[in-house]
């Protein structure tokens, strides 16, 4: 670990204005002013509020070894779920990494199933047997979180063949971290996925640190958008940190998947202000770093706009912060007043099978 | 009774499931316009065409992980390796991904696929193209791992790995492509998990299992004329195990032996020979006997090859050896 950081927080922030630029050249012109209302900046601000307070409360629950194993927090990216299920149908299909537990929050789910599971529960949304890196929900259509980097793309891109080959219209959304762009399968299922037109949106959640090494420390290619370029995949750079960029990204994404013109690489860019998992201290970066990225934030973005259009007032905004805040305490509770697995379930769902011989000695 | 090749039971079973059942589709290097590696799916994609019939880059780790997303969304698909060799770049995806699916998400979402193609050495390939995997994949739970030695039991068993809903490894032999064997007319299926008895005997009991197995009945000949009589079972499934066909013949001959083509540490043998000393402990006349590949890479020398995998002089020592003669 070097004792000082490769970059300076000052580069940083030149290093994000630079991209904003870019990303207003690179994307379709639009009004964005006027494309979402009042109803979606209110929706947006109740997820994102749900997500960032369900996180700070599964956070404050691993401190009290109420919830075990690693557990990865989507604190700083709430932007990019919200964004997405803008413009999304329930039909749609999501498949991520272990920092999977906004994604089904943002599917639909209620969040009392993603605590119960983080308790290790059978009322959890995995019967208590993913934890915090494996949430699934059929229902939903969240085809999980995985906890091997870079792994699930192929599946992403699988999923999508599914419903092509089906002539389903539905769109699958893989997200993946700014690590998983090194691995050989995220090069493999881009490359097949161009070449035969899969419905597939690729969406890096560049939060600049694979667990603790930069972006610029694992290649020369640091615009990672550009990976996509390799294989002719239209792919784009787009900021992570308001809902609008990233629902306008995600909509013309999903209407070339829908229209049978293959897949889109989106590289949104974004922070996260806690360290990688619950046991990183995150002292690869400095204060300033987190510091120049908080003052960004997407909630306060979207608070922002709703006052400033009027479409809440000051009580309004309390109503949804105080709903928010019940859900979370009702998560808290369904989890902790829910069962523990039987012991009888180690041997259930392992094969669809029902009368499986396993060798009991 | 009709005779045909291996590969043309395999490409039947293939033919017959994919004509039932649109979800079922293949994909792999060369399956599609080059017919197949072996040709296996000669033909398929005349039937077939390209949106099921799928020819891949050479990207097994890509492809099988799309077979697993695939198999997540309702389809069944069947991930041809050129050769299992070949799949080690795509083990993650078998071991970390198909196997797991299903249990991560509580039950919620199975992962009916099948990824099969030859397994272990098949001639002078040198030591990257002559390794026997059975017991890799067999050792995971959540897979089911089949591993025919007829053409007959390719062909049932195929069926009823494209039919079930968890992952299949199906491991068939360069070697035995072009075996000729008694298929019937029309459909069947044998369920996985049932052992063969291949041949009946009374002296010694020989567990045994894939392409082996005939290295194992030529053995049997030559004993036969020395006068032992050699029960052989093939397991046709290494995941389940049918140890009740293991017991029920070491019930009745008092000896086994287990002979392999995988290397010896953690192998199918080392586990046949733990269960049968725990549950017929009493029956066994001698200690257990196995015969597998010695444990080094394959080398490329003929007769360096010959002394390394089982063969008939290895396992008739063996059986000579339990019965103490």
């Amino acid at each position: 670990m070097p004792k000082t950081p490769l970059f300076s927080p000052k580069d940083f922030y030149f290093c994000w204005l630079t991209n904003l630029i870019a990303m207003t050249k690179t994307m379709a012109k639009k009004e964005t002013k006027e494309k979402y209302g009042k109803e979606t900046y209110l929706k947006w601000y109740e997820l994102m509020f749900l997500i960032r307070k369900f996180e700070e409360k599964a956070g404050a629950l691993y401190i009290q070894q109420k919830i075990r194993g690693f557990c990865h927090l989507y604190i700083g990216q709430e932007a990019i779920v919200a964004g997405c299920e803008a413009v999304l149908t329930p039909e749609d299909k999501m498949i991520t990494t272990y920092r999977d537990h906004a994604h089904p929050i943002g599917r639909g789910m209620h969040p009392k199933f993603i605590m119960a599971e983080l308790f290790g529960k059978i009322t959890g949304c995995s019967k208590g047997k993913g934890g915090s890196m494996h949430m699934f929900s059929k229902e939903f259509n969240f085809f999980g979180g995985h906890g091997i980097v870079g792994a699930h793309i192929p599946l992403g891109a699988g999923i999508a063949f599914a419903d092509k080959y089906n002539g389903n219209k539905a769109v699958t959304l893989c997200f993946m971290g700014d690590g998983a762009v090194r691995q050989g399968a995220f090069h493999e299922a881009l490359n097949m996925a161009m070449t035969w037109k899969l419905p597939v949106i690729f969406i890096i959640e560049n939060n600049q640190y694979a667990m603790g090494t930069s972006v610029e420390r694992t290649s020369n290619v640091t615009d990672l958008y550009k990976l996509g370029l390799a294989y002719d995949m239209p792919s784009f750079p787009v900021d992570g940190m308001k809902c609008e960029a990233v629902a306008n990204a995600v909509e013309e994404a999903a209407a070339r998947g829908r229209k049978g013109e293959g897949p889109t690489l989106l590289e949104i860019r974004t922070y996260r202000y806690k360290g990688h998992s619950m046991s990183d201290p995150a002292k690869y970066r400095t204060k300033e770093e987190l510091k120049c990225y908080q003052e960004q934030d997407p909630i306060n973005d979207v608070l922002a706009k709703i006052k400033d259009k009027k479409y809440a007032s000051e009580k309004e905004i309390e109503a949804i912060e105080e709903k928010v805040k019940a859900m979370v305490e009702e998560a808290v509770q369904f989890a902790e007043q829910s069962p523990f697995p039987t012991i009888d379930e180690l041997y259930k769902d392992v094969y669809s099978q029902p009368d499986y011989p396993y060798i009991m000695d | 009774m009709r005779v045909i090749q291996f590969r043309e039971a395999l490409r039947e079973a293939l033919n017959e499931e994919m004509r039932a059942d649109k979800s079922v589709f293949l994909m792999g290097e060369e399956v599609a316009e080059y017919n197949g590696a072996y040709k296996v799916s000669q033909g398929m994609l005349e039937e077939f065409g390209e949106e099921r019939v799928i020819d891949t880059p050479i990207a097994e780790l890509g492809f099988a992980g799309i077979g697993v997303g695939a198999a997540m969304n309702g389809l069944r698909p069947i991930i041809e390796f050129m050769t299992f060799n070949f799949s080690l770049v795509a083990i993650d995806q078998v071991i970390n991904s198909a196997a797991k699916v299903h249990s991560m998400s509580g039950g919620q979402f199975n992962c009916p696929i099948v990824f099969r193609g030859p397994t272990a050495s098949a001639g002078q390939l040198g030591a990257q193209h002559s390794q026997a995997f059975e017991n890799w994949f067999a050792n995971t739970p959540g897979l089911k791992v089949v591993v025919p030695s007829t053409p007959y039991d390719a062909k049932g068993l195929l069926k009823a790995s494209i039919r079930d809903n968890d992952p299949v490894i199906f491991m068939e032999s360069e070697q035995m492509y072009g075996d000729k064997g008694e298929v019937p007319e029309g459909e069947y299926i044998i369920p996985i998990g049932v052992a063969d008895i291949k041949r009946k005997g009374k002296d010694v009991t020989i567990v045994t299992f894939g392409k082996i197995v005939h290295v194992v009945l030529a053995a049997c000949v030559e004993l036969e004329k020395e006068g032992i009589s050699v029960e052989v079972i093939d397991l046709r499934t290494v995941r389940p195990i049918d140890y009740d066909a293991i017991f029920e013949s070491v019930k009745k001959t008092n000896r086994l032996v287990v002979v392999e083509e995988a290397w010896p540490l953690a192998s199918i043998s080392g586990e046949i020979t733990y269960k049968v000393q725990k549950e017929a402990f009493d029956y066994l006349d001698a200690p257990v006997a196995r015969v597998t590949s010695r444990d080094v890479p394959l080398p490329y020398a003929m007769n360096l090859i010959n002394e390394a995998l089982p063969n008939i002089e290895r396992i008739t020592k063996a059986v000579k050896g339990v019965l103490y003669k």
